[in-house]
């Protein structure tokens, strides 16, 4: 990597109870960098996503932000070094508009009244530098699709010029078409220059945007792939965690019929 | 979504934009915009009404509807005599309606405003009639009282987490024995004529250059606001409403407010209550509108979830609202003590509750929490005190009046679930 990671992770740990949920866990992010965090259910992937954003803070190891040694203990920490969160739920108000959605808890002001015009304008520009792709940004949110409705979401976290943008699962309820709309939308953000987590149990999103893909197995690392080295199988077998599994049986077994035939 | 019609600055779409070579029009195709002129207002107004996004045309209608039938049973109805009372009778019941309206934004219920207005009404009277207070501070006592006893069920509501419906059922009674115990023996205070709260009420404005002045300063307000935001949002390129659009908008409102001013001024003249109403319906409805406050109520009547992760502290908004509501019950009692002169064992019972939680739902404001506006308080107080005053002019018995006033009220529920049902089929909510 010719840039140095604006986030690192190292041997983060944390527990919950006599569960140990991540163990010894490292990550970089560089700027201008897709990042597919992969694993199973259960692998500890949501738990070093919520080390980051500050929910729940880990309980031993470093955390990185531009070369220098952060603490995030609370969200509101990770929102102010620049780390944004999109979580699958999206947290959007269905009866305010695009604007307000934008901008909620950070309105633009004028005179201390809500400054309507400058908001309406900067949303404009800003889903047009994204290429978002919506009816109006004066309708209210419930009328928007679901796609329509995620990219909205990811638009907002990227308001306050976050560096590093957290995506969980943004792909997870999307049909085709809006699947590449987000996917598209992850491209830009790499073009922008943003660091990208992204979540996703989809391997052929993650295999379409990500450039590298860090696999979590038991809460541990468990690999790190480089796109344009790797396969879908290599990945899967380090989900799974060996290269004998439900999975690889599935696709050999696959692969004899079509030989048979 | 109203302003996203306007003409764009060089004549382009909706977009507002040129758009940048090469790429997608910012605008979907297969989304209904309104056309410009009369015609895109008819369709767009077709679309709205398919789509249950009613407003407040069904409480427009009901007025327009009870008018008739009452005006036609009995011409006194619609004598300038009594509207200008009616005018009047609405102010109580429509300032403690505001403060449900707050409440219903978030999606709760306030059944403690009846009591709360007693209460206030008494403390007011004990204090100055009886004890002699000075009475502007006697009414800053009575109005911070309602102020904090909202505060009080704000905070059992928001952290403790007591749901809101029980802790104000209990203020219900809580406040109305407390009240009781303010009055003591005594039971009744007479509040003499000269007293500032009769005054609030009984204060006519004779000349009738107060009432066409004050329709000529709203109009007035309205229009150079209208231009002004059009004006800024040519020159920032985003789409705004055309000039005709404004043009109607205000000869509309104009037609309305000379109107009412030309009745006021046949019979006495513009009441002091309706000018203060008017004037607490401005400014919360600005602070609704245009402050990041009142987009924090809307947020948090919308999702709660997504308003605490914006940031909102979701405790401070639902304490403050109940706090609101509260004061808004203390102004409302203060009105209607003016009215009846005294403040009673019976003030702020009776069917005050069901009135005022009926105005601010028949008035448009939903139930279901997120969408509304301070303007549903006095159209709603307006079908309720229509109704009333003209089953008093045709002498229709109080168990008869009951009867057709929840009967109102079940209607209006009824309108409110069906185009929520119906948003929802439309993907507007």
């Amino acid at each position: 990597m010719p840039e140095s990671p604006v986030l690192t992770l190292r041997g983060i740990s944390k527990r919950f109870g006599a569960v140990q949920a991540l163990k010894d866990f490292d990550l970089d992010v560089h700027p201008g960098e897709v990042v597919a965090l992969v694993g199973d259910n259960g692998a500890g992937k949501s738990t070093a996503v919520k080390s980051i954003a500050g929910v729940n803070p880990p309980d031993e190891g470093v955390i990185t932000w531009e070369g220098k040694p952060v603490t995030i203990s609370r969200p509101h920490d990770a929102q102010n070094l620049g780390i944004a969160t999109v979580y699958q739920d999206l947290a959007l108000c269905d009866n305010l508009d695009v604007v307000a959605n934008l901008f909620l808890g950070r309105e633009l002001r004028r005179f201390g009244v809500l400054d309507e015009v400058r908001m309406d304008q900067r949303a404009r520009e800003l889903l047009e530098t994204l290429s978002i792709r919506i009816p109006s940004v004066r309708i209210p949110v419930a009328s928007l699709s679901g796609g329509q409705r995620q990219t909205v979401a990811i638009a907002r976290s990227l308001i306050g010029s976050p560096k590093v943008v957290i995506l969980d699962e943004p792909t997870a309820a999307l049909g085709v078409e809006q699947t590449a709309e987000v996917l598209d939308l992850v491209e830009r953000l790499r073009e922008q220059g943003l660091g990208t987590i992204l979540i996703s149990h989809n391997m052929v999103d993650v295999m379409a945007v990500a450039d590298r893909i860090a696999v979590m197995r038991l809460g541990r690392n468990n690999g790190f792939f480089d796109k344009r080295s790797t396969t879908t199988e290599e990945i899967i077998s380090a989900i799974t965690g060996a290269s004998d599994s439900a999975v690889t049986r599935r696709q050999a077994r696959k692969r004899e019929q079509e030989e048979d035939r | 979504m109203r302003r996203d019609r306007g003409r764009g600055p060089s004549g382009a779409d909706d977009a507002g934009q040129e758009p940048a070579p090469g790429a997608v029009p910012a605008v979907d195709t297969r989304l209904l915009v309104r056309e410009e002129g009369v015609k895109g207002y008819v369709d767009e107004f077709r679309r709205k009404l398919r789509s249950g996004e009613l407003g407040s045309l069904p409480v427009v209608l009901a007025v327009i509807i009870i008018w008739t039938v009452f005006g036609s049973l009995n011409s006194t109805f619609l004598s300038a005599q009594n509207l200008s009372d009616l005018s009047q009778q609405i102010v109580g019941t429509g300032m403690i309606a505001i403060g449900i309206v707050f409440v219903l934004l978030l999606g709760e219920i306030d059944l403690s405003v009846g009591s709360v207005s007693g209460l206030c009404a008494a403390i007011f009277a004990v204090l100055n009639v009886l004890n002699g207070m000075n009475e502007w501070l006697a009414l800053l006592v009575a109005i911070a009282g309602g102020a904090a006893v909202g505060l009080i069920q704000g905070f059992f509501f928001a952290k403790v987490g007591v749901p809101a419906f029980v802790v104000t059922l209990a203020g219900n009674l809580a406040w109305n024995g407390l009240m009781l115990q303010v009055l003591g023996t005594s039971g009744t205070v007479n509040i003499p004529s000269e007293s500032i709260v009769s005054k609030l009420y009984s204060t006519i404005y004779h000349s009738p250059a107060a009432a066409y002045v004050t329709a000529a300063v709203g109009v007035g307000l309205f229009l150079t606001a209208s231009l002004l935001d059009a004006g800024r949002r040519r020159k920032a390129r985003v789409p705004f409403r055309p000039i005709a659009e404004i043009v109607l908008r205000t000869v509309v409102i104009a037609a309305l407010a000379f109107a009412t001013a030309y009745i006021l001024n046949q019979y006495q003249g513009l009441p002091l209550a309706l000018l203060i109403f008017l004037i607490v319906l401005v400014l919360l409805d600005f602070v609704l509108r245009r402050t990041t406050y009142g987009r924090r109520i809307f947020a948090v009547g919308g999702n709660i979830e997504g308003a605490r992760r914006a940031g909102i502290s979701v405790p401070f908004v639902r304490m403050s609202v109940f706090s609101i509501a509260g004061t808004m019950a203390a102004v409302g009692g203060i009105f209607l003590a003016g009215q009846i002169q005294s403040a009673s064992q019976t003030s702020g019972g009776g069917n005050l509750l069901m009135n005022v939680i009926a105005a601010a739902v028949i008035g448009g404001t939903s139930l279901f929490g997120g969408r509304g506006t301070v303007w549903s308080a006095l159209l709603g107080a307006l079908v309720i005190g229509s109704i009333q005053s003209g089953m008093n002019i045709m002498g229709v018995s109080n168990a008869v009046q009951f009867m057709i006033t929840g009967s109102v009220l079940l209607a209006a529920v009824v309108v409110d679930s069906l185009s929520r049902r119906t948003q929802k089929a439309a993907g507007r909510a």
